[in-house]
Parts: structure tokens; sequence; C-alpha cells
């Protein structure tokens, strides 16, 4: 390595694509430096780097005082559907995922389905619709496969690979079998079945069996949105470790990245420029042969659009997708106690696949075909949550005891195919700042009919099967809300997407002019730097984001270190506690 | 000893928030006999503790040493005390809090909330309680958020007193190390657990 660098690549942030970029590079004899902006409870930075103690079952600390931050009055994010609603509709919480070591797979409950093989062209294989910029991947299906199959290795994910019809092909089984069905889902599923439809286990990155020396998971219940304390969950401490463990890693929390360096040719990046925020956010440097950006779907572009950055194509922040969420909703009259164990346990994706009642909802709209998503099964809430749906006074302990919300409440998300559009973005606010004076992120987002046409066509559906599984009645909702706006105000899913699905800034492809990273996920414009996380995602699909984004990582990163389809052994043990 | 309030201001807060989420004839506790306003009194005072009384730490259940609590605070974070401070002081003018303007603080909506509701407000019949909550409705919705932390929080945090709270609705909380068996998961019958502590 030069004498004027710091490391072969620097990493922003820590999250899965990060971290498994940073497994992949050192295992190829690189040195890293990750920066992560976040503070560290994940793991001890200090040889034997265990795991650090400070997760606990605490609903205050991670559903109500932003533990794992963004803390929204430091970094504010603003959100409006279109130009019509001025500059801002509200300001504070949009889509924030962890903000911390780990990043967004610390507090994910962990379903990690694969993309299917259309989902790669889906452009070639159904066809434009007007107003969206549906496009082909210049990576298919098969190109990920092998990198699918390394990356459910080293997660550890849980899954049935007989179990679901519509499944891609792949090379192996499932590392680990599934874990206990919640009650609610066995339930659900049979109802579902009876209706034609072909429910599975959904893969999970939860250790259904001790693995990679890691405990199985005891089914405490505080999954989704909490870190897991016995480290069950496939959260990113495993590929940090291995990567600390060569000695070529260093991990810097608390390094708030400002500005991406280039040379005078402006075609390669010579590092990054960070605020340590421990040291009084004095001003330091990261000199690196490669930048890898990994700071997620919302943050990657606004650190390119902030530094000026690898947008010639002017589309950066643009075609941002979420999965258009729709909730179906059943009340039982018994208890489903889904607080015990996964927070998801089975999920259908017959929605993937229009069936002559799909095309035909999409032809009445002027359409020329709907996908939806995949749908998972999952109930269970936690009193603190619950409690703040229901009003205050006499009703409140009666509504509380009899706990429609927490404990016989079910539901069906389908997370729904959101199309790429160019005027849905990511970028600067005008005029509001987060706590260093940079402007803070800014989305302005609308969906499209297709995604509108395919909750109604399939929601009713949903809300039939949740009546034969058992539900008093049902109901559904999407997030973000239809109709009138004046409405949401009670709506405790807000006005912006609610979805933590954030795709598509950075969209991959051959051409320059019509895309920002090529097909090895390296920016057209910066020569020396890549993209790992899914920011790159060209289509939405309707599939849980996190698996799909580590593959490309995995790939990106086996690519860039000029490896072949590189297997990291797990290694190491992780002790308590 | 409370940590912001006097002990007046404490049994205002008691009252309100008994008023918001109030006890039922099936013995049900109140807002007031879960601990609330000692909630409330330790969050808006956390920065006279040290470390302050905002994140309790882990793990759980002294499996590994140490007791069977979360008691453990954790240090902030320059930035985290930073947010903290400015949402419970206010941004007092402070340059460093007013990146976005002037921040009222917690403490000042609760000194201006429990001013609005009178000195006499324990002393009113519960009627005209919630006719002077109902006045303000950006302070009651506070309040009530706050009593909903400090019913169904975890005990650390200063309200859900002796688990009242969450022994009233059958929650157990953290069950940790012992978790549920596959079975407790997956059968129709929700089979009673007794809390790990």
């Amino acid at each position: 390595m030069p004498g004027d660098l710091d490391c072969d690549a620097v990493i922003v942030g820590s999250g899965p694509g990060g971290s498994t970029v940073a497994d992949v590079l050192t295992a190829a004899g690189w040195s890293v430096i990750v920066l992560e902006k976040g503070r560290n409870h994940l793991v001890s930075l200090e040889a034997p780097f265990d795991p650090s103690g400070d997760l606990s079952n605490d609903e205050i600390k991670f559903s109500r005082r932003h533990f794992l931050g963004p803390d929204p009055f430091l970094e504010p994010r603003t959100y409006r559907r279109s130009e019509a609603d001025g500059e801002r509709l509200i300001t504070g919480e949009v889509n924030n995922l962890p903000s911390t070591v780990g990043g967004g797979g610390f507090h994910a409950d962990g379903k990690l389905p694969r993309l299917r093989e259309e989902d790669f062209h889906l452009l070639s294989f159904r066809g434009g619709i007007d107003g969206a910029a549906v496009a082909d991947w210049p990576v298919q299906y098969d190109d990920l496969e092998p990198h699918y199959a390394i990356v459910e290795r080293l997660i550890g994910v849980a899954g049935d690979a007989d179990a679901n019809p519509f499944a891609a092909w792949r090379s192996g089984p499932y590392p680990m079998p599934p874990g206990p069905d919640m009650f609610g889902a066995i339930l659900t599923s049979e109802a579902a079945a009876a209706r034609g439809l072909h429910p599975y286990r959904a893969p999970t990155g939860v250790n259904s069996v001790p693995y990679d020396d890691r405990p199985a998971c005891n089914n405490c219940g505080y999954c989704g949105g909490f870190g897991c304390p016995i480290h069950a969950k496939g959260d990113p401490i495993s590929s940090l470790r291995r990567a600390l463990r060569t000695g070529r890693c260093e991990v810097r929390p608390d390094a708030y990245v400002t500005e991406i360096m280039l040379d005078g040719g402006r075609r390669r990046a010579t590092g990054v420029r960070y605020l340590d925020v421990a040291a009084r956010n004095a001003l330091r440097e990261v000199r690196a042969a490669h930048v890898v950006l990994a700071a997620g779907a919302f943050e990657t572009p606004r650190l390119l659009l902030r530094s000026e950055v690898g947008n010639s194509s002017n589309l950066v922040g643009r075609n941002l997708m979420y999965h258009f969420q729709t909730f179906t909703v059943g009340i039982f009259p018994f208890s489903l106690h889904g607080e015990r164990g996964r927070s998801v346990t089975h999920l259908h994706d017959d929605f993937m696949v229009p069936d002559e009642h799909a095309l035909a909802a999409a032809h009445a709209a002027g359409l020329p075909w709907i996908r939806g998503g995949t749908v998972e099964h999952g109930g269970g809430g936690t009193p603190l949550m619950e409690s703040m749906t229901y009003p205050s006074g006499p009703q409140h302990n009666v509504s509380m005891r009899d706990s429609a919300i927490r404990d016989r409440l079910f539901a069906f998300t389908m997370q729904a195919e959101d199309l790429p559009q160019p005027s849905n973005r990511v970028d600067l606010d005008p005029s509001i700042v987060d706590a260093w004076g940079f402007a803070a992120g800014r989305v302005t987002y609308r969906p499209h009919a297709h995604e509108l046409v395919a909750s109604d066509h399939y929601a009713p559906l949903l809300e039939a099967v949740m009546q034969d599984a058992g539900a008093e009645f049902a109901f559904s909702t999407t997030s973000p809300p239809q109709g009138d706006l004046d409405l949401h105000d009670i709506s405790p899913l807000g006005i912006a997407p609610a979805s933590r699905h954030v795709m598509g800034t950075c969209r991959m492809g051959d051409d320059p002019r019509t895309s920002v990273v090529d097909s090895a996920s390296r920016f057209h414009d910066v020569e020396n730097m890549i993209c790992a996380d899914s920011s790159v995602f060209v289509t939405s699909a309707g599939y849980n984001p996190t698996l799909t984004l580590v593959a490309l990582a995995h790939r990106a990163a086996c690519q860039l270190a000029a490896v072949d389809v590189l297997d990291v052994p797990n290694s190491g043990s992780i002790a308590g506690p | 000893m409370p940590a912001f309030f006097d002990e007046h201001e404490l049994a205002i807060v008691s009252a309100a928030v008994d008023r918001l989420i109030p006890p039922n004839g099936e013995g049900a506790p109140g807002a007031s006999r879960a601990g609330v306003a000692d909630y409330v009194d330790t969050m808006l005072g956390a920065f006279t503790f040290d470390p302050p009384r905002i994140f309790a730490g882990g793990p759980f259940s002294g499996r590994w040493g140490g007791d069977a609590s979360f008691e453990r605070w954790m240090p902030l974070g320059p930035m985290e005390e930073l947010a903290w401070r400015t949402r419970l002081e206010g941004s007092q003018g402070r340059a460093e809090r007013e990146f976005n303007g002037p921040v009222v603080g917690w403490q000042q909506r609760y000194r201006d909330g429990l001013g609005a509701l009178g000195n006499d407000f324990v002393d009113v019949d519960g009627d005209e309680q919630d006719r002077r909550l109902d006045r303000d409705h950006g302070f009651k919705r506070l309040l009530y958020e706050h009593a909903c932390e400090g019913m169904y929080g975890d005990p650390v945090y200063g309200g859900n007193r002796s688990f009242m709270a969450w022994d009233s609705v059958g929650w157990v909380g953290d069950i940790q190390p012992r978790g549920y068996t596959d079975d407790e998961v997956s059968g129709r019958v929700k089979t009673e657990i007794p809390r790990a502590r």
C-alpha cells in the first residue's frame, strides 16, 4: 500500500452491506476502515471482540428513545408527496433505519427471501408501464445465485428450500431448518392454502439451532425493532467479528462522513472526510485506494449529492422505491399470543405472479399488468405501543385487558412492488438541517397507479382469508395512506411511507446516461468507488431487500478484490451475555 | 426525593394522569398508583443522575453475574446528550441547540401545563379536571404518551411500580434467559408463564 494511504478500502456504513464488504475484503487480504455514523452497541472493538452486552428487552429504550439512532431531533428528515405540497409536508422521522454499528441488520426480525428470476428482467418479461422507469437489471438471478447461497450461510438463514413453489432455483438447501411456527400463522396458513394460495415457512435470519457458535433463538419475542440480547439473530456481528479477527479491519463508530474526496481529474476518489463525533466533531480524513458507500438508500444519495459526486446522470436520489404496504388486519376472539417467538413465520408469494383475475384488474385500470408482493403472516405487539393506540379515558384499562391489538390481532402485510419513478426521490432539503449543519435529506414520493390497483385487487382476498382463519372481522389499510390527507392524522403509521425497505436511489445499469452504477456496483463516474447497499436496486420486486443487497455487496466485493466467489468460512465463538 | 418536580407538582401530575388512565373497578391500577408521576419526574430530571437516566443497560437476567435488572445506566455520547438536554431543557438560546430554530423543552411544557391546570387541580372534581385537561390538547397528548410509557415501560425507568401494570394485562416482559418453548409459541392454548423476576 502506498505510504500516503490509510487502508485499501474505506467503507461508509457498517450495516449488512458494509459489514459484508469488510468480511470479503479482509479475507482477501485487504485492509479496511469502516466508518459508522452512529454509536457502537454491538461488539467490543478490542480482541476477543465480545458482544457489547448493551442490548435488553426494553421497549422504552428501543421504541421511544431512539437508542439505535438516528435521533430525529439531531437528524431530521423531511417528506412531501410532490412539489405541490411546497418544500415539505412533515419534518421528523421518515423511513429511519438504525444508525449504529450493525445498521439495519440490528433491529430487523430477519425475513430474508431471495428475489425470483423474472424480478431481474421485468421490462423484458412483462413490459413497461407508462410513467414508470421499469428496466432490466444488468445482473441476472443466475449471476447472483452463488452469492445468495454464500450469504445465506454467512448470515445464518433458517428455511425450507422445497416449501415455496414460486421460489427461484437454488444450488443447495438452507443451512438451518425453520424455527417454530407462530400459532396465528398456523391458522392463517391453513386458511390461505384452502383458498389455493401457497404459504410457506419464511426464510428467516434467526438461528433455529446453534449456528456459527451463536445460540438458537429461545423465542423471547423481542425481535423486530429490538436488538437480539443473545445474538441469535443474523445481525452483522458475525461478519464484523470475522473481519476484525483478521487484524486488517478497523471499525470507527461516531464517524460522520461529510464528504467524498476526489482527485484533480474527478474520476478517482482519494478517500473521505469525517467528523469524529466523540472528539468534539474534529474533522478527520481517511485516504484509501477504494471507497465503498454502504450508508443505505437514503443516506448514500444524500452524501453523494452533498459531495456533488457521481451524478452526471442526474439520477442520484431518483427512482426512490419502497414497498407499497397493504396491511390486512384481523381481530380474533381468542388469544394468538403472537408476542412469543419470531415476528413473522410464514409468507406467501402468489401475488408476485399475476393470474387472469389480476391481469383483468390491471387492464380495467389501463395498466398492462400488476404485481403484488410477498405477504407476511405476522402478529403480536408490545404493551407500550399498544397502549398508545387506544384513547385515554375510562375505557383505556378495559382495552388493554381485552388486548385486541397486542394479543388477538393478526396481520397480513403485503410488501408490494413499488415501480421506479424518476420524480420519486431523495434530495437535499432547502432549509432544514441536521445538528452538524448539513442539509437534511428530503423525500418526494407518491405511489404509481400500479401500486394502488394492486393493493385494491389483493386486499379483499386477504380479508377473506383472514376471516376464514377465524377473525371476527378484518379490514385493510395501506402505507402510504390512500385518499384524503385530513383523515390521516389518526393513522399511527403517519402520512409518509412507513416502510423501512428503501431502494433504488443509485440504480444499476450498463448505460452511464441512464444509471449511476454499473453491473459490478461501481460508479460510472468514479472508477474506484462502489455502492454496497440497496441504492443500486433497479426495481423493487416484492421481497424484503436485505438478502439481495447483501448478495450484491458480496458480489461487488468479490469483483473488487478480483477473487472468485469467496466462501468465507464461519469461525469464532460468541459467548454471552 | 423527586428529581424535578416539587411534591405539589407531583400530586398534580398524579391526578392528571389518573384521568387519562384511570383505575377500573376490577383491580386494574390507574396511572397514579402505577407510579407514572415518578416516571415523568425521573425522565424530566434525568440529568440529575450520573449517568443520566435515559437508556437503561443490558442484559437483563443476571445469568452472567449481577442482578436481574437493567439497572446499568449507559453514558450518553455528546450528540445524545445534546438531543436529550434540548428535548428536556429546551434550547435556551444556545446556538448548538437551535439549528432548526428554538425548542421549548418538556420541563417548560410541564411547568406551563401544570400551571394551566391550576393549583387547585387535585381538589376539583373529575369532570372539571377533564375540562381543564381538554383546554390544551398538545399538553394532554404529551402527558398521555408519557403516561403510557410510565405504565407499560420497564419498572427500571421509575413507573410500572412493582410490575402492577404488566400484571394487570398479563404481560411478563423480558423472559430471558428462559424464553418460550416451541410449544408455547405454536400451541393454541396460551400457557401462563410467570414473570422472570
